[in-house]
């Protein structure tokens, strides 16, 4: 067997071969990976920290166990799995794509991680990303950004960008993202790979690095949409560390009572999704995705989301309130970095190691945001834009209400152009937050939503990485699809029968 | 809607602990102007008799039993701290 092609294998695909075939072990696929990392990360820095020992001993562990018991914990043991920086691991250093938390620690385990671990995954990497998951290109970390592995002039997507660039480019068989906004799935669209949201509630958010609480949701990044469902089944339940975790019973019924697959799926397209500001060429290979739906037995049609176009502007209300609120923890007295460390500081009183270390730690950008969520949520101005806010927040969700009574699922594009140039979109804060336009409002509604790729599109990429994209037009572009709250594993079924209908066409990632 | 002043935003930084030189009030005058201007869209959404809502959970009132259980390990936490003694975190003093 050919070795060093290991790492090009998905979940499925290493799972089968460590537990059925049996002709490789974890070490060698660890090792697989490992090595893509030390190959590639000089050019693409998808990931800050490599946990190469960590990593040896797990799949050691793993390889040893299974000799003994011949049993595997689930389909993720030995296989090699990268985080995102912002979830916590006991005793590594987690740092949040932030220079406020350059040399933090990790005190405890996310339950994500846990859960991981408790399945027998080997996890390698922690992958870079914006700073607090804020920005939706990497551009906004601390250590420098991640390159797209399809052209290494343009950013990955953001904020997970790391995660989607590692996956992309087989430095492990899949990762673990976060997404507030769009932060998974945009990403795993401009990286060309399967990025999945769950429904808020259903996968812990203990462990992890807060954004803003009510948005926050832990999902997968991987190379198909059975990949996806894997990793999803391991971290998904309730846990009692989040109060905003589900409880498996509420999860099982209210998926249940959907009864999706009783019936000729109903497919809504929101003519809100196909107007200005989208890409030509994006609408194109969604149109085709559209067509290829229709085939696959679908029935389509259009729909309106009258409030969609309030989207965009509630969040950037909501989403900095909560974020001022969450980053006020990082104050330079409890953990991370601190002037009182900085031997030509002098700072005077308590007040001024605050102001002092919060000034030098945080990027513009979180300064940006922690700015916006104070004054809007400040007196005076609370009731004009939070509270007016959060009523606008309550007819989002409504749209969709209103929208999952008529359909089972809505599709459209996930980010209305391919990945960007570096630089391209970081002189106006605005034209960056318009990258999350069609994303924003399943964060907001609490709904499951993926991004399948779905195609090519835009001029050739003129630097990727060795293997990648040879031979081929343009750059890869997710489809969007868009389900009612805990309607995760039917979202999934569609994206599987769609990725099987497309047959080896050009929406298949190509290795 | 009004727009953002440079004394507005030297108050915001205040509230929120952040120290901005000269060049960066200028320029969280203008971006934060743009970004409000941007979100005073809200302004015409239809939301008369509309409740607002803070999370989409559904979930109220979360709690849990009153019960003791083992939490995180004290010299664990300690290490990340920047000043410390003994058992303690130390802080610069408050009041002049």
């Amino acid at each position: 067997m050919v070795f060093m092609e290991l790492h090009k294998l998905t979940i499925k695909q290493a799972s089968e071969r460590l537990q059925k075939t049996q002709d490789i072990s974890s070490v060698e696929l660890t090792e697989s990976c490992l090595g893509q990392i030390e190959e590639l990360n000089p050019k693409l820095n998808a990931v800050l920290s490599v946990l190469k020992d960590e990593a040896m001993r797990a799949a050691e562990e793993s390889d040893k166990q299974y000799a003994i018991s011949h049993k595997r914990r689930s389909p993720l043991d030995g296989v090699p799995i990268v985080v995102k920086d912002n979830m916590m691991i006991k005793g590594t250093i987690t740092t949040a794509g932030s220079k406020i938390l350059e040399n933090f620690k990790a005190t405890y385990d996310a339950t994500v991680v846990s859960k991981l671990e408790k399945a027998g995954a080997v996890i390698i990497g922690k992958t870079n990303m914006d700073e607090f998951a804020m920005g939706s290109s990497t551009e906004n970390s601390a250590f420098g950004p991640t390159k797209n592995p399809h052209d290494i002039e343009r950013v990955p997507g953001g904020s997970s960008g790391g995660s989607a660039a590692a996956v992309a480019a087989d430095m492990c068989m899949a990762a673990l993202g976060s997404d507030t906004g769009g932060s998974i799935r945009q990403p795993a669209s401009l990286c060309g790979v399967v990025g999945f949201k769950p429904t808020y509630g259903v996968v812990s958010r203990y462990g992890l690095l807060a954004m803003a609480s009510s948005l926050d949701q832990i999902g997968p990044i991987t190379k198909s949409v059975e990949d996806t469902e894997i990793l999803y089944n391991i971290i998904k339940g309730y846990d009692p560390k989040d109060s905003t975790s589900k409880s498996n019973y509420d999860i099982k019924n209210n998926a249940a009572a959907l009864r999706i697959e009783d019936r000729k799926l109903k497919i809504g397209i929101p003519k809100e999704y196909f107007g200005e500001g989208l890409d030509g060429g994006v609408r194109k290979v969604i149109e085709e995705a559209i067509e290829k739906l229709k085939k696959i037995g679908a029935e389509v049609k259009e729909i309106s989301l009258p409030n969609q176009k309030y989207a965009l502007a509630t969040y950037y209300i909501i989403m900095p309130v909560e974020v001022a609120s969450n980053l006020a923890r990082y104050d330079g007295i409890k953990y991370g970095y601190s002037e009182i460390r900085n031997p030509k500081s002098e700072t005077r009183n308590l007040i001024e190691v605050y102001t002092k270390t919060r000034s030098v730690a945080f990027g513009k950008e979180a300064k940006r945001r922690i700015m916006l969520g104070t004054y809007t949520s400040s007196a005076g101005y609370v009731d004009q834009y939070y509270n007016k806010a959060q009523k606008v927040r309550a007819l989002i969700k409504k749209d969709f209400d209103e929208a999952f009574k008529q359909v089972d699922f809505i599709v459209g594009p996930v980010s209305p152009t391919v990945a960007f140039k570096f630089g391209e979109k970081t002189d106006n804060p605005l034209t960056m937050y318009l990258s999350d336009i069609y994303t924003i409002a399943v964060n907001l509604a609490g709904l499951p939503a993926i991004s399948v790729p779905a195609g090519f599109s835009g001029s050739n990429p003129k630097k990727p990485i060795p293997g990648m994209g040879s031979n081929r037009l343009g750059l890869p572009v997710g489809l969007h699809i868009i389900g009612p709250q805990f309607s995760d594993h039917q979202i999934l079924n569609l994206a599987k029968k769609l990725e099987g209908a497309r047959n080896g066409l050009q929406g298949e990632r190509v290795s | 809607m009004a727009k953002i002043t440079k004394s507005d935003v030297e108050h915001v930084a205040q509230l929120a602990r952040i120290e901005i030189s000269e060049k960066e009030k200028e320029e969280f005058t203008q971006e934060l102007s743009a970004i409000l201007d941007y979100v005073s869209e809200l302004e015409s959404a239809p939301t008369e008799g509309i409740e607002q809502i803070s999370q989409i959970s559904g979930l109220e009132n979360v709690v849990r039993e009153d019960k003791i259980e083992p939490s995180f390990d004290r010299d664990l936490m300690l290490e990340n701290a920047p000043d410390k003694k003994d058992w303690f975190i130390k802080v610069k003093k408050i009041f002049e």
